[in-house]
């Protein structure tokens, strides 16, 4: 009883820090933006507040359960001096090096499925190549635009999908018997092995093209969307598809990172010091997830990611510069 | 085709891709940062000085290659001596750890004659060949 109300004394002041280097990080992003281009603030100096950034999205993003990418592009892109080009050939990198960290063991698992994945990820690295080619040949204020858009989309689509742990599937569809996307997984928490089967692959391959292209374009990785499809539409478990939208996404990310690198749009001194501070979060993040209450830090990246997107939204539009 | 079952929860494939797939994420990293040091402690001298980024990177793409002079495609690769250019390589390398594994489970899609997966492994190479070749330009 004490022990819980420790763990829970914990959790909420775990949250309260957060949520204060949170409210700092906007402050300081709202005030950097504004002032960007008249303060002489030196290269490590922006490295550095880059690093901290993405470090506590690092940790926002486990327990909230989505990808860095889509967290990185829209903050990063709204409060930082950097050009939206090189925010978004940092996000997919993000994106990638979080799915590549996590992928090999989700895999062994048993929660990362192949065969579910491979079908699906060939379309979306197509479709991301097109959306990076897309990206980079529009205006800059059009796709800052786009992104607010998208991002306050993401945002409807965050408060109000649900999950279902174990979806109801009567009978698996003739593709996906073709593609023999059907198979087994021991649930550790429930300590028994899980038979599952996907139905409505067509309509859920259509959106994958489509998820793929968007990720491409915004730079955004694609978890956010691939969870809710492979789960809510195909009827894959949750764990299954969480685990299998981060391999779909080794393989959409990398595609559209070679576009941005081979355009120069990938600077190291924006991509390296935000991998490695999203990767060190994502490692604390993931420790804190038995103390943080999950429905609290969602509730805060969904608030994170409104105000981001109305950031972009504004700053397209000319209104907030 | 499908070799698995409730007594064998993992196909060959599988545990393959993902022996890989952990190796190309690990030495990535570790080039990432290796190469990421010598970049900032000024053991490899940058094509764009430190100093003078603040005042390019918030160019667009082209702007930026046009002041700065930087290669894009593969032509970094012909500078691997100046710092900026050798941290690609990590990056460049976590882009193709996929390509790595896609390679590692090919044949056993072929050994089993599993036709639709070698299609699609083949399909995936050939996207991820065709993305990392420089070929696809973005048009302004």
């Amino acid at each position: 009883m004490l022990n819980m109300f420790s763990q829970r004394l914990n959790g909420a002041r775990i949250e309260a820090i957060l949520l204060f280097m949170m409210l700092a990080m906007f402050t300081a992003g709202a005030y950097a933006s504004d002032a960007a281009t008249t303060i002489a603030l030196p290269w490590w100096g922006w490295a550095l507040a880059l690093f901290f950034t993405c470090f506590v999205l690092g940790i926002v993003a486990v327990p909230s359960g989505v990808g860095g990418g889509v967290l990185f592009v829209p903050i990063v892109g709204g409060f930082f001096p950097f050009h939206l080009d090189f925010v978004r050939g940092a996000g997919l990198l993000v994106a990638l090096a979080s799915s590549l960290a996590a992928g090999p063991s989700l895999m062994r698992a048993g929660l990362a499925d192949l065969r579910l994945a491979l079908p699906l990820a060939v379309l979306a690295s197509a479709s991301a190549i097109a959306g990076a080619l897309v990206g980079l040949a529009i205006p800059s204020n059009v796709v800052q635009i786009a992104l607010g858009l998208t991002i306050l989309g993401i945002v409807v689509l965050m408060a109000t999908a649900k999950k279902s742990e174990f979806p109801v599937v009567p009978v698996a569809d003739k593709l996906s018997i073709a593609l023999s996307m059907h198979g087994y997984f021991r649930d550790t928490a429930q300590n028994r092995v899980i038979a599952w089967k996907v139905h409505r692959t067509p309509l859920g391959v259509f959106l994958f093209v489509l998820i793929g292209f968007i990720g491409g374009l915004f730079g955004v990785g694609a978890g956010w969307a691939n969870l809710p499809v492979l789960n809510l539409l195909m009827g894959a478990p949750i764990k299954l598809a969480a685990g299998t939208s981060g391999l779909i996404l080794t393989l959409a990310s990398s595609s559209a990172t070679w576009v941005y690198l081979n355009e120069g749009s990938v600077l190291a001194v924006i991509a390296v010091p935000s991998v490695i501070g999203m990767m060190l979060g994502a490692m604390i993040g993931a420790r804190l997830l038995h103390v943080l209450k999950a429905s609290v830090v969602r509730k805060m990246v969904i608030t994170l990611l409104l105000f981001a997107g109305m950031r972009a939204l504004l700053k397209g539009m000319g209104v907030w510069p | 085709m499908n070799e698995r079952n409730e007594d064998n929860l993992l196909s060959e494939e599988q545990r393959r891709y993902a022996t890989w797939l952990q190796w190309g994420a690990r030495s990535g990293l570790v080039m990432l940062i290796v190469t990421f040091i010598a970049y900032v402690a000024g053991w490899l001298t940058p094509h764009v000085p430190l100093e003078q980024l603040p005042s390019v990177w918030g160019l667009p793409v082209e702007e930026y290659l046009k002041k700065t002079g930087a290669p894009t495609g593969w032509s970094w690769l012909s500078d691997l001596a100046q710092g900026d250019f050798a941290s690609l390589i990590g990056i460049a390398w976590l882009s193709a750890s996929s390509l790595f594994c896609l390679f590692a489970v090919l044949p056993i899609y072929f050994k089993r004659r599993d036709w639709v997966f070698v299609v699609l492994c083949i399909s995936a190479l050939v996207v991820q060949l065709l993305a990392a070749s420089g070929m696809l330009v973005a048009g302004k």
